[in-house]
């Protein structure tokens, strides 16, 4: 075993510190609102269960960063999307992250759908997206040309891009923990108690000591709420989205986001782009128990390759990739749950369910108004620090077009060997290969880890908690 | 003798992209016959190919009448590329083919550009990996495809897991077996969807084979576990579901040619065999690239990989010195019906040929997805040009002479010519 080191992100005890603000869960919500308290001069610590951040229902989603036309109208969703939104665009240049602009079109493909454009061009324009606009199935044609000719109509959404969903919350927790905030992985809240204006929570790695905390366990929120405050104010019913990624080659077909029109439960399957440069179809939309299992089945995944084909028909000849899937941490209502508990310290974010993604960087914004009513006040950094992400997407320049980057380890997703040592040490190590590959991309390409898991192995083998492999 | 690549030096005559058992005999066959820089670009530490990380029997009997491991029958190709005059680019991926033989490569170095008068793919097979067999459950560690497993094995002495199942039976569950026993893995099964095993067994492997549970009819339909796999779930041909407990998976076989390059790029990709679609001297859809070894189609041996990339040599030097028809010349396209999976070539000149012309393949290779009896018809619109009575299987490719095609009822010397296999009950 190695010697223990102090306050270690991965290993070791617990700080012991009182810190100002302890965030539970380090997905993509609790990411943002560690750099948002950080850089309003709060002294912040966040505990994750998982080795690795990002495990929960941020580890899979569709990467699409939302204007919010789409939103209902007036809630706190909309207007955490829209602030999100902003920040991000004024930020993520500056943070080495990136953003496609690809846009979207929301695709109506039987007259009952083409009746309903109306409505959804009307609450775009109500949620202050104004450059929505109807289009004919021409300028549809014009705009997306590999598109089925059985599309009716569209409405046409111009600033819908996609983003990296795992390099922007690793961006944004990398910025706290830069300027001051304390990471512990593997720590996992299990009790807690609050005694005279300060909050000792109990973990896998010992307790830690906070006056106030912000709940942002996703997925387990309520779970969080039952062991700590002995009742839960919402409840979580997993909510699993299935994906299918076609091999590169099949994102020269489409230039924009897909949609289809939404129905009252979900917005349906989508066929985007992402950064990395694949194509993908999904999700679906399937109620579970499970807050953990994000299995995959054959039936839904030929489901979604069908639909995919029926909208851009040469899909048909395109290899598949990767399948995924991925849990939305759903509660009773669709509105988020971001609830504030004056005389406990504590702040839930929960039922964060399908635009987190957009949202986090609102959502931290919003919840940092709500502590200052709570009549509290720190001082703002003056210079914070500013990290650069290590760029992943496909068109950016990448590692692998510098000097010195050793060996191309993935050669489907160019991953050089100094990326993955990089990834392996600190600030935030990859123990798993999960989030290896969300920090890296390795293996995650057309052949899925045949030509590279060996180097793999050897690379990572004193780095992961389940190594892949032993020694003979 | 062999040396390193210098950028710096004169033109390269011809690339050679991946430095297999087909891009070493192309690239020593080119030396062989006086062309006077060919450089092989491996993106490996080392050429040699797949046969590197089989550390097992038997290669090179077709080259050197010896049965060798894999690594030293690679060691042996490449010494003898080497001997030759062979230049090599080793840890360099060649990560675009443009237009009129130009590259892109990147080394640690960087990337950088270079061009060649003619350039040839060779950048071989792989596993069909578990995304694309759409296989259901979570994902979970431990599910490996046979050449990751042999790697892992054979140059990091490393193992995965210690009881797998083996998915499949063509050849390469065979390289599996033997990984195992090297590395001290016992498998608890095997399993085959179709009705009988799809390889013919080497007689060596019996005692091997007599321990391993082998299941018929059975299809794998789920994998479970947490963070690894804990046991998969399978059905037979009565549709009955049982679960087998395991701690790994080696998906083996379906292999699919690793033609990202063409697919990525402006070579054609044939939907059929997945590799670039070629005429019968391997020429792509542009003619200063030559594809060969098994980029060609899934799949051949080793030996017979190495014999196309020699074949290859000789075309690539016969039309460096103008002995090819001219490219734009008409040629019949060639595609099959659905009982058969591929044919290569997809391309065929025939009829108005130059005596002077190199000869190409003499055959046109074809493929089925399942044991059949029947008759083989090759057609051109309504007229049938060609059949015969066939008893085929999946690991064994159809050959039909490209010389008995009766293209004279093509007037324009373009007709498609459609395979078909009508099925004798
Ligand atoms: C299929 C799908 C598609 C989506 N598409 C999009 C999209 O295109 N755009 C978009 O904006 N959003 C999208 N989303 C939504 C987005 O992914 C979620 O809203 C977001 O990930 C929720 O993040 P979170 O931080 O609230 O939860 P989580 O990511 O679940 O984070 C919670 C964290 O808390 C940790 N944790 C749990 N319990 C404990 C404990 N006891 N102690 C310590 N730590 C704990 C977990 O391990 C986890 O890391 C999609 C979601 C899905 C599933
Ligand atoms: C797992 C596995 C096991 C097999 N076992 C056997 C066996 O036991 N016996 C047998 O006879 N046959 C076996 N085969 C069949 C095998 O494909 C052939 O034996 C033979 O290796 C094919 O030769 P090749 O030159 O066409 O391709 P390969 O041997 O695959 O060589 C291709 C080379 O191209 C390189 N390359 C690929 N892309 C690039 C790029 N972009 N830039 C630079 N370099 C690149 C690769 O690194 C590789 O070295 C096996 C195949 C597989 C996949």
């Amino acid at each position: 075993m190695n010697f223990q080191m102090e306050k270690s992100p991965s290993q070791g005890m617990l700080s012991n510190d009182v810190c100002d603000v302890l965030i539970i869960g380090a997905g993509v919500v609790g990411c943002a609102m560690a750099r948002r308290f950080t850089l309003e001069g709060a002294r912040v610590a966040i505990l994750e269960k998982a080795t690795d951040i990002l495990d929960g229902a941020s580890k899979a989603n569709s990467a699409i960063l939302h204007t919010g036309f789409d939103a209902p109208p007036g809630s706190i969703e909309l207007a955490c999307i829209r602030e999100g939104y902003r920040e991000y665009q004024e930020i993520y240049k500056g943070m080495g992250l990136v953003k496609e602009d690809c846009g979207a079109h929301v695709v109506a493909w039987s007259s009952n759908e083409v009746d309903n454009l109306e409505g959804i061009h009307a609450q775009a324009h109500e949620n202050g997206v104004m450059d929505v606009r109807l289009i004919s199935a021409k300028q549809l044609q014009n705009a997306e040309p590999n598109l089925s000719t059985k599309a009716l109509a569209a409405i046409a959404v111009p600033r819908e891009s996609i983003i990296d969903p795992w390099s922007a919350p690793y961006a944004y927790l990398a910025q706290a923990q830069k300027n001051g905030a304390e990471v512990f992985l593997s720590a996992g809240v299990s009790g807690g108690k609050f005694d005279s204006g300060i909050w000792t929570l109990s973990t896998t790695r010992g307790t830690i000591k906070a006056k106030h905390v912000i709940n942002c366990a996703g997925l387990y929120g309520d779970l969080v709420e039952e062991a700590v405050l002995g009742e839960a104010n919402f409840q979580i019913t997993p909510r699993k989205g299935q994906f299918v990624v076609f091999d590169k080659a099949a994102s020269k077909l489409v230039n924009s986001v897909i949609l289809p029109v939404p129905t009252s439960r979900t917005i349906g399957i989508v066929v985007f782009r992402t950064v990395f440069g694949n194509l993908a179809v999904g999700p679906t939309a399937e109620d579970q128990q499970s807050r953990c299992d994000a299995s995959v089945d054959e039936d839904a995944v030929k489901a979604l390759i069908a639909d995919g084909i029926a909208k851009i028909p040469d899909l048909k000849d395109m290899p598949i990739t990767a399948l995924y899937a991925g849990l939305r941490p759903a509660s009773e209502l669709k509105e988020y749950r971001i609830l504030p508990q004056a005389k406990k310290n504590w702040i839930s974010v929960g039922g964060i369910r399908s635009t987190g993604l957009s949202g986090a960087l609102g959502i931290a914004q919003h919840v940092f108004k709500l502590y200052q009513k709570m009549g509290l006040k720190h001082k703002k950094l003056k210079n914070p620090m500013v990290p650069i992400a290590n760029v992943l997407a496909e068109k950016a320049h990448r590692d692998w077009q510098r000097k010195d980057h050793g060996d191309i380890i993935c050669h489907c997703e160019m991953v050089s060997e100094r990326e993955i040592k990089r990834a392996l040490e600190e600030p935030l190590p990859a123990r798993s290969l999960a989030g290896l590959k969300r920090q890296t991309r390795v293996t995650m390409g057309r052949c899925q880890g045949f030509y590279c898991t060996a180097r793999l192995a050897e690379l990572t083998k004193d780095h992961f908690e389940t190594p892949l492999s032993e020694k003979i | 003798m062999g040396k390193a690549f210098n950028n710096d030096e004169a033109p390269i005559d011809v690339a050679v992209i991946g430095g297999g058992p087909a891009g070493l005999s192309a690239a020593t066959t080119l030396k062989q016959a006086g062309i006077a820089r060919v450089v092989v670009f491996e993106r490996e530490p080392e050429a040699g190919g797949i046969p590197r990380h089989c550390g097992h029997y038997p290669f090179g009997m077709r080259e050197f009448k010896w049965p060798l491991k894999g690594p030293a029958y690679a060691a042996k190709l490449v010494a003898r590329a080497k001997r030759a005059g062979v230049e090599f680019s080793l840890n360099t991926s060649v990560v675009e083919a443009n237009r009129s033989g130009l590259l892109r490569v990147v080394t640690s170095a960087g990337p950088k550009s270079l061009s060649a008068k003619r350039v040839i793919y060779a950048t071989g097979v792989r596993e069909t990996p578990r995304s694309a067999r759409l296989v259901s459950g979570p994902r979970v560690q431990g599910v490996l495809n046979t050449g990751a497993l042999q790697s892992m094995v054979y140059l990091e002495g490393r193992r995965p897991f210690k009881r797998p199942v083996i998915i499949g039976t063509e050849l390469v569950a065979f390289s599996a077996i033997m990984t195992c026993a090297h590395a001290g893995m016992k498998p608890v099964a095997m399993i085959e969807q179709n009705t009988s095993v799809t390889a013919r067994w080497p007689t060596a492997l019996f005692p091997w084979i007599n321990n391993i549970p082998l299941l018929m009819e059975t299809k794998l339909v789920e994998i479970k576990g947490g963070d690894r796999v804990r046991e998969i779930v399978v059905r037979n041909g009565k549709g009955e579901t049982r679960t087998i407990e395991c701690d790994g998976v080696i998906l083996t076989g379906q292999f699919v040619p690793e033609a990202s390059l063409g697919r990525m790029g402006h070579i054609k990709v044939d939907p059929a065999t997945r590799g670039p679609s070629v005429d019968q001297w391997g020429r792509c859809s542009d003619p200063t690239y030559f594809a060969t070894g098994n980029l060609l189609r899934p799949v051949e041996t080793a030996g017979r990989s190495w014999q196309e990339g020699k074949q290859t040599g000789l075309w690539v030097a016969a039309d460096l010195a103008g002995k090819l028809p001219h490219y734009e010349q008409k040629a019949h396209p060639v595609r099959v019906e659905p009982t058969l999976i591929y044919a290569m070539p997809q391309r065929i000149y025939r009829n108005n040929l130059d005596a002077q012309d190199v000869a190409g393949m003499t055959h046109v290779q074809l493929r089925v997805v399942k044991p059949i009896k029947g008759e083989l018809i090759a057609s051109i619109g309504e007229h049938v040009i060609w059949r015969k009575n066939i008893s085929a299987k999946p690991e064994r490719r159809i050959e039909v002479p490209i010389a008995e095609l009766d293209t004279s009822t093509s007037s324009n010397n373009q007709g498609e010519i459609v395979f078909s296999l009508v099925s004798q009950a």
